[in-house]
Parts: C-alpha cells; sequence; structure tokens
C-alpha cells in the first residue's frame, strides 16, 4: 500500500513538473518577441476613440505584428483587474490606464517589465517627459512604467453663483487661504451654493489626491507626500493645508457627507478640484473658470505646483512580444499620437514643452491653455513601496481629524507620519 | 473471597477479509450515492476547503499574490501576520462596529421575522401580496437598494426633512455613533423576508390542537404567542440566530456602499471590510488571510455560545 502511494505522489509531481515546464513558456518571446500583442485602454468614449484610430493605424502599417485592443475589464477600480492579471498570467502586454500609485505593487509582484532595460528605454522615456520623468523611476532608478498622460488638478468654479455671492467671477479672490475661506464663506452664506466646495470625504485610498494633495503640493513647492523614505508633510506646510481643510468643513463650507452624482454639476457646491478632462464635461452646461489651487500667502500661478493626477503605460511580463510592445509604446507615445490624444481628449501628454510642441491646438483652445502650462509644475504620488498603505494610512488620519474634527491636526500629521515611515522603508 | 473466571482467552487469528467485503467497506453500502455526490464533493472541496486550508497556510507566510514564474520568496512567519492584526487599532475597532452590528442585527432579525411571520401565517386576504412585499428587499441587489436608503437617511434626505430639527447632527452616515445602527437597520430591513419564509415554514409544523387547547384553557392571542409559537418554532429561531450572525459577520457589501469605504472615520469599517482593503488594495493577502482566520474563530465561538445557549442541542 505504501508502495503504490509513493509511486502515486511521484507520478503526481512529475506530472506537476511537466504541466509546470509547459505551463512557463520556454518560447523565444521575451524582449525579443515580435508578433501579435494585446492592449487594454481606458472605458472612456474619448479615450476608446483615440486608442481604436491609434490601432488602426498601427495594424494598417504592420501586418505581421497586429494589436489587439479592447477596454480595461470592469472591475472595482483597474489596479484591481490589472493586479489580478498579474496573478493570473494573463495580463495583456500594454496596459494604457496604469496608476502610479499601484506599480510598486506590480513591480514586487513581478508584474511589469523594466522598460530600462531596452536599448533605447530611458532615453526615450527622458527625451520625451524631460525632468518629470524621474518622478516615476522607481527604488532601483529604472521605469517600470512609460510616463504618459496627466491631468493636473485646478479649482473649476462656476462664475454664475460667483456673480450671484457678489463676487467678481473673472477675478476671484482665491489664491490665499484667507482669501479662499472668506470667498467660500460668501458663497454659502448668500445661498448661492449649499457648499462652497464638495471634494469626496469618503474613505478610499486615492481621497486625498483631490483635496489634501494639490494643496501641499501647492503650497510645498513641489514636494512628494514622502521624500528619501521619510513622510514630509509633517511640518508647517502641512499644517497650514489641514488646518484650512478642517476650516473648511468645520464651517460647514464643504461636506462631510457623499454626494450621489456631481456636487459641481449639479449646482450643489460652487468649486471643485478637477483636471482638464472636466472641460468638455461641464462644457456649456456650467458657466465655469478654472485658478490654480490656493496656497498660504499666494504663489503667481505659473510657479504653482499642483497633483498630476496621472495614468502611465505599463508594460507586463506576460507579454510574450515584448520588442514589439516596445515599438507599439514609442507609436503611441509619438508626437504625432500625442497631439490626437490632446485632440480627443484634451488630457496632457506628460511631454516637455508641451504648449510649443502644439502651439496651434493651445491657441485654438484657450481653455486648455492654464492646463497646459501647468502639466509642467505637477507632483506624482511617491513611486515607494507600500505605496495604497500609505495612502489609506494617511486617508484614515485625514478622516478622523480634518474632516471630522475628533483629532488634533498636530497629532494627525505626526500619528500618520510616523506610520507611513514605516511602511516606506518596505 | 469471590474469585471470578476471567473469560476464555481468544488466541486465534482474525479472518482475512474477503475482496468484496473490503471493497464494500471502502465504497460504502451504496457505491452508486458515493458516484453521484462526487461532484458535490469535488465542488465543496475545490471552492470551499482548499482555499480555507490555502487561506490558513498563507496567513504563516509572508505572501503576496505573484506574477506565474516571477522568483519570490515566501518566507514562513510564524504569527507575525497574527501579531500584526492584533496590533492594528482598525482591526479591533472593525470587530467593535460589528458587534454593535450583531447587537442590533440579529435580536431585531430574530423578533421582527417571528412577529410577521405569526402575522401573515394568519392573513386570509392578500397573501400572497404581503409575502412578497417582504420578500422583494431580500432578492433585490443591494447596490440597488442601497440607492433608496441614501434617498431616505442622507443629509436632505426624507427622514431628516421628516424629523425636522430634530434630525441628527451630524447626519445618520458620517454619524459615528449612528453610521453602523443605520446599516444593522438596513441590513435586518433586507434580509427579513428569507427569515420570514424560514419561521413560515416552522410553523407549519405547530399543531393546531395546541392553540385550540390553550384556547380552551383561556389564553388570550399574547399568552398563545408566548407559549405555544415560540417554543413551537424554536428549532427555527435557532437557526435564524446563526444565520444572521453568520451573515452579520460577514457585512461588506452595506458599508462599503453606503459609507463610501467605511466611513465615517472607520465607523462603519467591518472585518471583512478591511480584509478587501489589506489583501485586494493593498496587496498584503497574507494579513487578510490572519484576520480571516480570526473572524472564522469569532464567528465560530459566537455561534457556538448561541447555539448552547438557545438550546439547539435539544432541539
Amino acid at each position: 500500500m505504501r508502495r503504490r502511494m509513493m509511486m502515486t505522489a511521484v507520478a503526481a509531481t512529475g506530472l506537476l513538473a511537466l504541466t509546470a515546464c509547459t505551463g512557463g513558456g520556454g518560447d523565444d518571446g521575451g524582449e525579443e518577441g515580435r508578433g501579435d500583442i494585446t492592449i487594454w485602454y481606458s472605458n472612456n468614449a474619448a479615450e476608446i476613440a483615440w486608442g481604436e484610430q491609434m490601432v488602426e493605424a498601427w495594424n494598417a502599417e504592420h501586418p505581421d505584428e497586429q494589436i489587439k485592443a479592447q477596454e480595461i475589464p470592469a472591475g472595482a477600480s483597474s489596479e484591481e483587474v490589472i493586479g489580478a492579471a498579474i496573478t493570473a498570467g494573463n495580463a495583456p502586454c500594454l496596459v494604457y490606464n496604469t496608476s502610479p500609485a499601484a506599480v510598486p505593487q506590480f513591480q514586487k509582484q513581478g508584474g511589469l517589465v523594466n522598460l530600462s532595460e531596452f536599448d533605447d528605454g530611458d532615453g526615450y522615456i527622458t527625451e520625451r517627459s524631460g525632468d518629470v520623468a524621474d518622478q516615476y523611476r522607481s527604488a532601483d532608478g529604472d521605469f517600470y512604467q512609460m510616463p504618459w498622460k496627466s491631468n493636473p488638478v485646478m479649482i473649476f468654479y462656476n462664475k454664475a453663483m460667483f456673480a450671484q455671492a457678489g463676487l467678481d467671477p473673472e477675478n476671484p479672490p482665491l489664491a490665499t487661504y484667507d482669501e479662499f475661506l472668506e470667498t467660500a464663506r460668501t458663497l454659502v452664506s448668500s445661498g448661492a451654493s449649499q457648499f462652497a466646495i464638495n471634494p469626496a470625504p469618503t474613505s478610499e485610498f486615492f481621497q486625498s489626491w483631490f483635496d489634501f494633495y494639490p494643496l501641499y503640493a501647492a503650497q510645498s513647492d513641489g514636494t512628494l507626500l514622502v521624500e528619501d523614505g521619510a513622510a514630509t508633510f509633517d511640518d508647517e506646510n502641512g499644517t497650514a493645508v489641514a488646518e484650512f481643510w478642517a476650516t473648511l468643513y468645520s464651517e460647514g463650507l464643504a461636506g462631510k457627507e457623499q454626494y450621489q452624482g456631481d456636487a459641481f454639476a449639479d449646482g450643489v457646491s460652487a468649486m471643485s478640484i478637477v483636471g482638464p478632462w472636466a472641460i468638455s464635461v461641464y462644457g456649456d452646461d456650467v458657466d465655469w473658470g478654472a485658478v490654480p489651487v490656493p496656497t498660504q500667502d499666494g504663489t503667481a500661478p505659473e510657479e504653482t505646483y499642483t497633483f498630476s493626477d496621472a495614468k502611465n503605460i505599463g508594460m507586463f511580463t506576460a507579454c510574450e512580444n515584448q520588442a514589439t510592445a516596445w515599438d507599439v509604446l514609442k507609436f503611441s507615445t509619438s508626437e504625432e499620437q500625442d497631439g490626437v490624444w490632446l485632440e480627443e481628449t484634451g488630457q496632457m501628454p506628460l511631454r516637455q514643452n508641451l504648449t510649443d510642441a502644439y502651439a496651434e491646438y493651445f491657441e485654438a483652445n484657450p481653455a486648455y491653455q492654464q492646463f497646459g502650462d501647468q502639466a509642467a509644475r505637477t507632483v506624482e504620488v511617491p513611486n515607494v513601496p507600500n505605496s495604497i498603505e500609505i495612502w489609506q494610512t494617511f486617508r484614515d488620519g485625514y478622516s478622523n481629524s480634518v474632516i471630522f474634527g475628533e483629532e488634533p491636526v498636530a497629532d494627525f500629521l505626526t500619528d500618520a507620519a510616523t506610520e507611513i515611515d514605516e511602511l516606506a522603508q518596505g | 473471597m469471590t474469585t471470578v473466571a476471567a473469560p476464555p482467552s481468544t488466541t486465534t487469528e482474525p479472518e482475512e477479509t474477503p475482496p468484496s467485503r473490503r471493497r464494500k467497506r471502502w465504497l460504502g453500502e451504496h457505491p452508486l450515492g458515493l458516484l453521484l455526490s462526487t461532484p458535490y464533493l469535488l465542488f465543496i472541496g475545490l471552492i470551499f476547503a482548499y482555499p480555507i486550508v490555502f487561506s490558513v497556510w498563507m496567513s504563516f507566510q509572508d505572501y503576496f499574490f505573484a506574477a506565474p514564474g516571477a522568483v519570490v520568496e515566501r518566507p514562513f512567519v510564524g504569527f507575525d501576520n497574527y501579531v500584526a492584526i492584533v496590533q492594528d487599532p482598525a482591526v479591533w475597532r472593525s470587530f467593535g462596529n460589528v458587534g454593535i452590528f450583531l447587537l442590533i442585527n440579529v435580536p431585531l432579525t430574530v423578533g421582527l421575522s417571528l412577529l410577521l411571520a405569526t402575522a401573515l401565517d394568519r392573513v386570509v386576504h392578500a397573501r400572497t401580496f404581503f409575502r412578497v412585499s417582504y420578500y422583494v428587499p431580500y432578492v433585490t441587489a443591494s447596490v440597488a437598494v442601497v440607492a433608496v436608503w441614501l434617498f431616505l437617511f442622507s443629509q436632505n434626505g426624507l427622514v431628516n426633512q421628516l424629523l425636522g430639527p430634530l434630525e441628527p447632527e451630524p447626519s445618520w452616515l458620517v454619524n459615528s455613533a449612528l453610521a453602523m445602527p443605520t446599516i444593522a437597520l438596513f441590513v435586518t430591513w433586507k434580509g427579513l423576508g428569507f427569515y420570514i419564509l424560514l419561521y413560515l415554514a416552522a410553523l407549519q409544523n405547530v399543531g393546531k390542537e395546541l392553540y385550540e387547547s390553550a384556547s380552551v384553557d383561556g389564553a388570550g392571542a399574547v399568552r398563545k404567542f408566548f407559549s405555544v409559537t415560540v417554543p413551537g418554532v424554536r428549532p427555527a429561531t435557532v437557526l435564524v440566530f446563526l444565520l444572521a450572525t453568520i451573515t452579520g459577520a460577514n457585512l461588506f457589501t452595506e458599508p462599503y456602499l453606503l459609507t463610501g469605504g467605511g466611513g465615517p472615520n472607520g465607523a462603519s469599517t467591518s472585518p471583512v471590510l478591511l480584509m478587501y482593503q489589506k489583501g485586494i488594495e493593498q496587496g498584503n493577502p497574507d494579513v487578510a488571510s490572519a484576520l480571516g482566520v480570526i473572524l472564522i474563530i469569532f464567528v465560530l465561538i459566537i455561534s457556538w455560545v448561541q447555539y448552547r445557549f438557545l438550546g439547539g442541542r435539544e432541539s
């Protein structure tokens, strides 16, 4: 009996080993591989339109290296879908919707191709994006993501509501915290709007990218949340930003409850923090203006930083034809394709000298000009281990202290910084 | 002194079992039954047993999901993940939250479903309409009915408009003290139809003669309810207690949708929601597994206590 069990075990082990061999590849793909590839792109209409024309243009010229494209599968978030695909080994070659915050995790999973290992990898990325590209380097100094596009966030405001509140809609006083707060009080007390501004007060890890972080980037002249492996925000800049938001919440100028819908579009709030994608969304429905995010003492627009809200392109290790994928990646981020991208979506390619490269576009679409200028001064989420856990830790503390006022701001900043210091060590 | 003769010793060799009896012992009296139940056993093994065993194993490793073929280290870390869980205040808070939830949800579920089932059992006209009315929320997707509750309990919602100056500040779903009770009410309302059905089935087994005897003895409606109905449906009550507890301990969708990911300030974060955050969002399935194992133990203990003290064994 024992002998039979041993033989069965040996046979099973052999079968497993055989399966592992056949499943593991052993083909001649990898970085040198050429042939058909699959890509995923975002599922909003403008990005799909861009993706379809890009694929068509490539496929027409490359009959032996065709792109099969599809929208990213539905899920709670694209990060979860991509993470699952990496684990399952069925990730596509390229994903045009890779969140920089998830890159350290994907890298740890062994899911991302090191783009710096292509002969012209580093050179192509830095030449296209300039100094901004450095924010997207991983801890080992290499690129595991292609910096692609950003949505530098600014303050959108409703001119009609400002006029109703007796404020100058063309030059709204929103540059300093004091001005912003006074304007917010006027908007609410006059009855022009229920809330002055209404960022989502919910607990998801990414929500701080649209309230605290843009203002912190501006207040600190472009400092990341974590630099050199340590939290940066437990200082006078972080305190000023957190106190500013705490005042808005405590005075009821910002809502503590999640609004079901778009508070700005529905006229519930007079201001919103959004990127240039909003221009086509609000379009003619709202008579809007846009200004840079405020700082404590006011900063000139041409010097003001903000959060990038970028999405990048990841190449995944499950890809067999990585040489083709790299060529497609360069093709889709070429000056020509970036121009089509700008036309189709209004989002900013992460390209240096953007406004000069597409001067005609910005001349014809002046609403986008200030976003084009702003794109040169953006900060990204830090590319550090435990990135998402770091943001969740920050959000939990922020929610407790700033939104609901249950802990002094100073304690929140110190406690969160201590925890984040530890998490950033990996 | 009495001596007892020892029984004669049996030193004979055991008889060799014939092959047909050996096969019968392995396959049971009815081999066809084994064959028919094999798909289900495989299903249970693959879908439940394997993931649970794998999850327990994962909770003792430094484990994360990796691409096939990726060379990664997942060393054995003993109880490190459990220590991390025990030291995390958010975990304690989530168990506290679910404790509050169970304290409200379970008694309400048991009480209301028994009362409503008893009433529905006696309804003569429009019986189907009433039964379907209570059952509809149960079969409707949480995502759909959550919108109704958001409409009711948001700051500008119908409930606050009715309450006027009595509305809570901050409002229901962003109030640390009221968020979890509001969720408990929602889950009670949503699940009631299922538990009413259980009780309706149980009520069919309570003998009519018992009610008649009670009537003859002069018992009123309340007396009959407590002396005949309640003891008569005790097995169903034990089941409802257990199911409500197990379902409640696995709370996820409602806090996720009603309070935007466990707000306000973590006051509605459940252990399962925390597992989702740690395991899926943050890429720490090892810690999430440890939390899952602790949750299973927590549920088993509560269920055992309920079973023991509600008389499940006797019933």
